[in-house]
């Protein structure tokens, strides 16, 4: 890739264009089909109507004791924990696999990457049922587990946090990977003329250059482990304070105080949308 | 610091195989066109490319074993490769840190280097908002600040403006001139080569063609690509004393040579006339103009014929002639201007 501009031999070229600007990009004419218009606005008020639905029947004027409930409180702060830690263990080890589908060929690599995508089309009960037998009590892994170390995954909160990082995980990956693939690795190279080791090109060179790409992944995986209900109820139950966490709040609440279940769920949305506004402004912000 | 090389590097559809030998204190020109092989040879040098076969020996300890981090080397970018995520400063700063230096120390260094080039006021910029310049400079002061024994360049100045890079190629001049190791530079600018480097190594299909100083390769290019580079007109043929045979044609020299022969004049050299001219200069042929251009303030007549030649006139003589493309004229050169050397 040599850009070289030849050394200017000046020709008397035709005249510059005087004023000749390119005519503005015309409206295409006429007006858009119905064909596509009549779907486009009912699969947009499929989307919005809903989400309007639950702002229209939510209980304002008792919202604020509603939201002070402990069980509510209780647990919006297990989803906020749980949803964290696992997005934590995510990036931890999600950036190194990322990292090595990206940047090492070994034999096999489009398997494994086929592989990390799994839990992405996976339906999460399916996924629940896994990890409950691997790393249930009586699993391949969480025997092992349990003798060794005497720790129990299922019915605990670390098991909605081993739940939600199962699902979540490939978001980051995925993400990562595409940072790491569009990232101009000729910087690694001229790291590593200058001495640096593989460890410092990856942490002073490469990791700075993905940021971007690393947040928008971390916040992707947060949002879809926030929102992790199927391997959760599955592999950790649904226990108050310890595995309880919104979703499996909001589908209890459902049953017995659907009031409730609507607070819970503005909750939910209101978080999901602060969570798209932080993205949108992370995407802007970045060239 | 004398650097010793043999570089192999097999491709499918190419080879790249050529033998470097680097003084201390020298500055080398790889000199080639697009695809000659000669950034692959750089990168060869740097470890980023492996070789295939070969050896790389700096001051009698092998190179080609280390990996690029090991090796004791500064390499320049064509387009920098300035982090952008640090200052200039910490660009400059990275190398050393990486060799365990400690930051303040490193930045000291860095701080230092940035003044001998002239940017200490440019040190807390980032690269995007460097000028193509100053990037140049910064990726230069990176490269020293690893106290490298080799110092390997990559079309240093080819991402600059005319105008930009007449100054910071005296300045890099300047730098080269003050680095006591080899120096190794690739380019495809013969300007670049001529003003930069004392030796010229030309390579052309991953192979050397011709090397020498400067000056030797601008008098005597071997390959039509050199010549083309240095503005001759080269054709190889058969001397027998003060005649060389190209073709059909004999041309007379002002030299004495006997069998293979080059013989080169330049464009500037060849006469042109609408009909044949009295008196008898040395050399006349006939010839079909190919090709009309302008170059610099003269213009580029493309000559076809018993010998294929370039001849700059001026556009007056232009005009007077009537030239047009694909008519005949008689072409004369003296036998004082040529020059023929052996093959």
């Amino acid at each position: 890739m040599s850009s070289s501009v030849p050394e200017q031999v000046d020709l008397p070229g035709p005249p510059r264009g005087s004023g000749g600007r390119p005519a503005a990009s015309r409206e295409v004419s006429g007006r858009p089909p119905w064909m596509l218009v009549l779907p486009a606005v009912v699969g947009l008020a499929f989307l919005v109507l809903p989400l309007a639905g639950l702002l229209i029947r939510a209980p304002w004027s008792t919202l604020p004791q509603r939201l002070a409930e402990p069980q509510v409180l209780e647990a919006l702060r297990l989803s906020l924990v749980c949803a964290t830690v696992a997005t934590a263990v995510c990036l931890l080890l999600g950036v190194p696999l990322a990292w090595l589908l990206a940047r090492v060929s070994f034999p096999g690599r489009r398997l494994v990457r086929a592989l990390v995508t799994v839990p992405l089309v996976l339906p999460p009960v399916v996924g629940g049922v896994a990890l409950l037998l691997v790393l249930g009590r009586r699993g391949l892994v969480g025997q092992w587990l349990e003798a060794t170390f005497g720790v129990t995954l299922p019915f605990t909160t670390m098991g909605v946090i081993v739940a939600e990082a199962f699902v979540a995980m490939p978001f980051l990956v995925i993400s990562v990977e595409g940072a790491l693939r569009g990232a101009d690795q000729r910087f690694e190279e001229a790291a590593a003329t200058l001495g640096a080791s593989r460890w410092t090109v990856f942490r002073r060179v490469t990791l700075p250059l993905i940021m971007p790409g690393v947040a928008a992944g971390a916040v992707l995986c947060w949002a879809r482990a926030l929102g992790e209900f199927g391997a959760t109820i599955t592999f950790a139950g649904n226990f108050p304070g310890t595995t309880r966490t919104m979703p499996l709040a909001v589908y209890l609440a459902l049953e017995t105080d659907p009031e409730a279940a609507i607070v819970l769920s503005l909750v939910l949305l209101a978080v999901s949308v602060i969570i798209l506004a932080s993205l949108r402004d992370r995407w802007a912000n970045t060239p | 610091m004398t650097l010793h090389a043999r570089l192999v590097v097999t491709r499918p559809a190419f080879t790249l195989d050529v033998t470097l030998e680097v003084a201390p204190g020298e500055v080398v020109a790889l000199l080639g066109p697009n695809g000659a092989g000669k950034t692959t040879a750089l990168r060869a040098l740097a470890g980023l490319t492996a070789l295939s076969q070969g050896e790389i020996v700096l001051d009698g300890r092998p190179l080609h074993t280390l990996p690029a981090e090991s090796r004791p080397i500064g390499m320049v970018f064509q387009d920098y490769l300035l982090f952008p995520h640090l200052t200039a400063l910490d660009n400059v700063a990275f190398g050393p840190r990486c060799q365990g230096v400690a930051k303040a120390e490193a930045r000291r260094a860095a701080a230092t280097l940035l003044e001998r080039v002239g940017l200490a006021d440019r040190a807390t910029a980032k690269p995007r908002h460097l000028s193509g310049g100053q990037a140049q400079r910064v990726a230069l002061a990176r490269a020293l600040a690893v106290r490298p024994e080799l110092l390997l360049l990559d079309e240093p100045l080819a991402a600059l403006d005319a105008h930009t890079r007449l100054e910071i190629r005296s300045q890099l001049r300047r730098h080269l001139a003050d680095f006591d190791g080899a120096t190794v530079l690739v380019t495809h600018d013969p300007l670049d080569a001529m003003v930069l480097a004392d030796r010229l190594i030309v390579i052309e299909n991953g192979a050397v063609v011709q090397q020498g100083t400067p000056a030797e390769v601008a008098r005597r290019p071997r390959t039509d690509y050199v010549a083309r580079l240095v503005g001759l007109n080269l054709y190889r043929g058969v001397a027998d004393g003060a005649r060389v045979k190209v073709g059909e044609l004999l041309l007379h020299t002002s030299e004495q040579l006997d069998d293979a022969a080059f013989v080169a004049f330049p464009p500037a050299a060849v006469a042109l006339y609408r009909t044949r001219p009295d008196g008898s200069p040395r050399n006349l042929w006939q010839a079909r103009i190919d090709g009309i251009e302008r170059h610099g303030d003269n213009v580029r007549v493309h000559l076809d014929g018993p010998i294929t030649a370039f001849a700059d006139i001026t556009p007056a003589a232009v005009a007077d002639l009537d030239l047009t493309p694909g008519q005949r004229i008689w072409a004369s050169v003296k036998a004082t201007e040529t020059h023929a050397y052996p093959a």
